[in-house]
């Protein structure tokens, strides 16, 4: 009887990232703030459901965006909380075409009795990950819940950039190429271990990292030819590729074998039977480009310490709009948007 | 890796499935081939095979989920010995299997206790730790009945028992190969669990039905070899056993496991949901082991639960004959829209292992057969 009393309550698969947070944004967020069915030229808005939203000003455009962080643990190998806050938000603004960030702002909201130590050094790692992007908090705010209303510490952050020309994630034309700035799953699959106390004698490692510098000399080296950019965060790059073929209105054909994926990465994955492309990356980015530009945008990506794993996963196609295959080799297959969490609270 | 990767040669998987073309074009006619296993539609569905099976090559996956066989009085008993206050301890999928009223998981909505376990080990550990009654709800195969004998004849807690679900693999075969409707004209064998029975197992099967059966692995490789291998059979009317798993598997296979199988337990018929009565397809604990089995240790109830009827929506379920082969998911009106593994209706959408679910997972298996990654 169970499907009887769906979704008449939250579940952790509305937050997955996923087919079901989808339908609860566009049931639920989008009937509240979308009042206006004609949404006025100037403004990207939330029916848009990009990676942020925009303003015009003159010829350039404002971009905005917030997230909210809430991990399990908020220490993992490869970094915390507190880095994941500030590369989530400057990487969604770098991937509306936004990479030089205005301002950051930072809410966090603590758990009475959490250790003042680890409060600091989410907050010292807040501020490194700040240098890297070339970015500023300029405002906050810090709220206190009582114990057990909260597990441990949740951080908001909003950021702004100017844009001279949006990148949109529906931007995808068939023929487009499409490129990934680095290996796959590192994020979700270290995350997983940790929690798991999977003894693994592995060397994973989140791969969280402010990337709008990758971003800028990517836009700089091919400003025209780069046609949709999104980052695969949850639900990965099957979710993330998912959203821009059907907003694009083309089919996604990947190759398998070029998909970059680290050793400990893949053999976590058949351990655990989880497709890495359906797991979480917090310093990666999906870009759609014109074929005549690929070798430039590789080579401009290649060139950047956090592009050298960048590859050529895929290509546009006309055929199966909305519709993400994967060339295993072997045959074909069709990758699946995921429906829930396969790992809850990662990011 | 490198040694899984040794089976997953491209190229090689290539000249394989140019030479599986080749035998089916020269049988001339349909031909469909039935594999008992959720392991092999995993790694088919995974891999993309079915994309680069030629067009009148027919995989059908037969009854090879445990979960989704277990009948719905089997999940009954579960309910209601976890309704009488004993502490259930299962597999994960095991939870949500509906039975006449309800899950396990719904037991547990209304107050039972269920504790989910990777293993039977760890179902041992619980029991160890409380004074409370602990049932093992065991299921599987052969493969996974070895384990339960296994730690039953090493000793168990006296609060423990065993309330088996226990299937034995061969016997299905015989009479799926029996079925008026079945287009099977020869069977792929679950490589691990011929690790176990020996690959001998199969050959009185053989001589009675004069259908040929191949022994296979779970990588591609493995998978396409052992197909080529089948329609070369049924192309040359050559029924035989065939070992395509000579890594793991022999003709007598684990002795030492055989002995303690055939120690803990005994074959009776019994049904299996959706397909029919399987003769000797049940295994249930020998009476020498009376202590230890949750059905002769408690009065169980089942006559309580058997007021409610199948919901409408269960009725519509073709679970049974996607099982028996004779129909494939998108056969069934509820796929993919009322029953979503979220929300299954039929036990093969709950169970990692089941057709339902596989086909999900991988979004449905639309004909991709022309698709080409021109990168």
């Amino acid at each position: 009887m169970s499907h009887l009393v769906a979704d008449d309550r939250i579940m952790l698969k509305h937050g997955a990232g996923g087919r079901a947070m989808r339908r609860l944004i566009e049931e639920a967020f989008l009937h509240a703030f979308e009042t206006d069915p004609e949404v006025p030229a100037g403004l990207v808005g939330v029916a848009a459901m990009d990676d942020g939203g925009a303003v015009r000003l003159g010829d350039r455009w404002l971009v905005m965006t917030t997230d909210s962080h809430v991990i399990q643990p908020p220490f993992f190998p490869g970094g915390d909380i507190g880095r994941l806050a500030i590369a989530g938000t400057v990487n969604d603004l770098a991937m509306m075409g936004a990479p030089d960030i205005l301002g950051l702002t930072c809410a966090v909201i603590l758990e009475e009795g959490f250790p003042r130590a680890d409060l600091e050094r989410i907050l010292a790692s807040m501020r490194v990950a700040c240098e890297e992007a070339g970015a500023t908090v300029i405002c906050g705010d810090t709220k206190v819940m009582g114990k057990g209303e909260l597990d441990g510490i949740v951080i908001n952050t909003a950021g702004m950039a100017l844009a001279p020309h949006l990148v949109r994630d529906g931007g995808l034309r068939p023929g487009d190429r499409i490129i990934v700035t680095g290996t796959l799953g590192d994020h979700g699959m270290a995350v997983m271990a940790t929690r798991h106390g999977l003894a693994l004698d592995l060397d994973l490692r989140s791969d969280v990292a402010p990337i709008n510098g990758l971003i800028r000399a990517v836009l700089t080296a091919a400003p025209d030819a780069i046609t949709a950019m999104k980052d695969p965060t949850r639900g990965g790059a099957a979710s993330a590729l998912h959203e821009m073929a059907s907003k694009s209105g083309v089919g996604v054909t990947l190759d398998e074998a070029a998909l970059p994926v680290r050793d400990a990465v893949r053999g976590v994955s058949e351990l655990v039977g989880i497709d890495p492309l359906l797991v979480a990356n917090e310093g990666k980015a999906l870009l759609g480009v014109r074929a005549a530009a690929v070798g430039r945008v590789l080579e401009a990506l290649r060139a950047h310490p956090l592009g050298v794993d960048a590859a050529l996963i895929g290509v546009c196609t006309e055929d199966r709009p909305g519709m993400v295959i994967l060339d295993t080799g072997f045959g074909r297959r069709l990758v699946a948007e995921p429906e829930g969490e396969l790992l809850p609270r990662i990011c | 890796m490198a040694n899984l990767l040794e089976f997953r040669d491209p190229i090689r998987a290539r000249a394989l499935a140019d030479a599986l073309a080749r035998a089916t074009g020269d049988v001339g006619r349909e031909v469909s081939l039935m594999h008992v296993c959720g392991s092999h539609e995993q790694a088919i569905a995974k891999f993309g095979l079915r994309s680069a099976f030629p067009r009148r090559l027919n995989v059908i996956m037969g009854p090879g989920c445990p979960v989704c066989i277990t009948d719905q009085p089997e999940i009954d008993e579960a309910v209601v010995l976890a309704q009488q206050g004993a502490r259930i301890a299962t597999y994960g999928d095991m939870v949500r299997v509906p039975g006449t009223a309800g899950s396990l998981a719904d037991a547990q909505a209304r107050g039972a206790t269920i504790d989910t376990v990777y293993s039977i080990a760890q179902a041992i550990d619980l029991a160890r730790e409380t004074t409370d009654e602990v049932v093992f709800f065991a299921t599987g195969f052969e493969t996974t009945a070895v384990a339960t004998a296994a730690v039953i004849l090493a000793g168990v807690p006296k609060n423990f028992s065993i309330l088996s679900a226990h299937k034995y693999i061969p016997p299905v075969m015989e009479i799926v190969a029996e079925m008026p409707d079945t287009r099977v004209e020869g069977f792929l064998a679950a490589g691990h669990a011929a690790t176990i029975t020996g690959w001998g197992i199969f050959e009185p099967f053989v001589a009675r039905h004069q259908l040929p059966v191949v022994v296979a692995g779970f990588e591609p490789l493995d998978i396409l070899a052992a197909l080529l291998k089948l329609v070369e059979l049924v192309r040359d009317r050559a029924p035989a056993v065939v070992n395509m798993f000579p890594r793991c598997v022999t003709r007598e296979g684990n002795r030492n496991a055989q002995r303690q199988l055939w120690q803990v337990f005994r074959p009776i018929g019994g049904r299996w949901r959706g397909i029919a009565h399987i003769p000797n397809g049940n295994l249930r604990l020998r009476d020498e082991w009376a202590a230890v089995d949750a059905r002769r240790r408690f009065t169980i109830d089942l006559a309580s639960l058997w007021r409610h009827a199948p919901s409408t929506l269960a009725r519509q379920c073709i679970c049974g004959n996607i099982m028996a082969g004779i129909a494939s998911p998108a056969d069934c009106p509820l796929f993919g829209g009322a029953c979503v593994p979220d929300s299954p209706v039929g036990a093969c959408m709950v169970s990692s292992e089941g057709t339902c679910r596989i086909w999900h997972q991988y979004g449905g298996v639309p004909n991709l057969g022309d698709v080409t990654c021109p990168i």
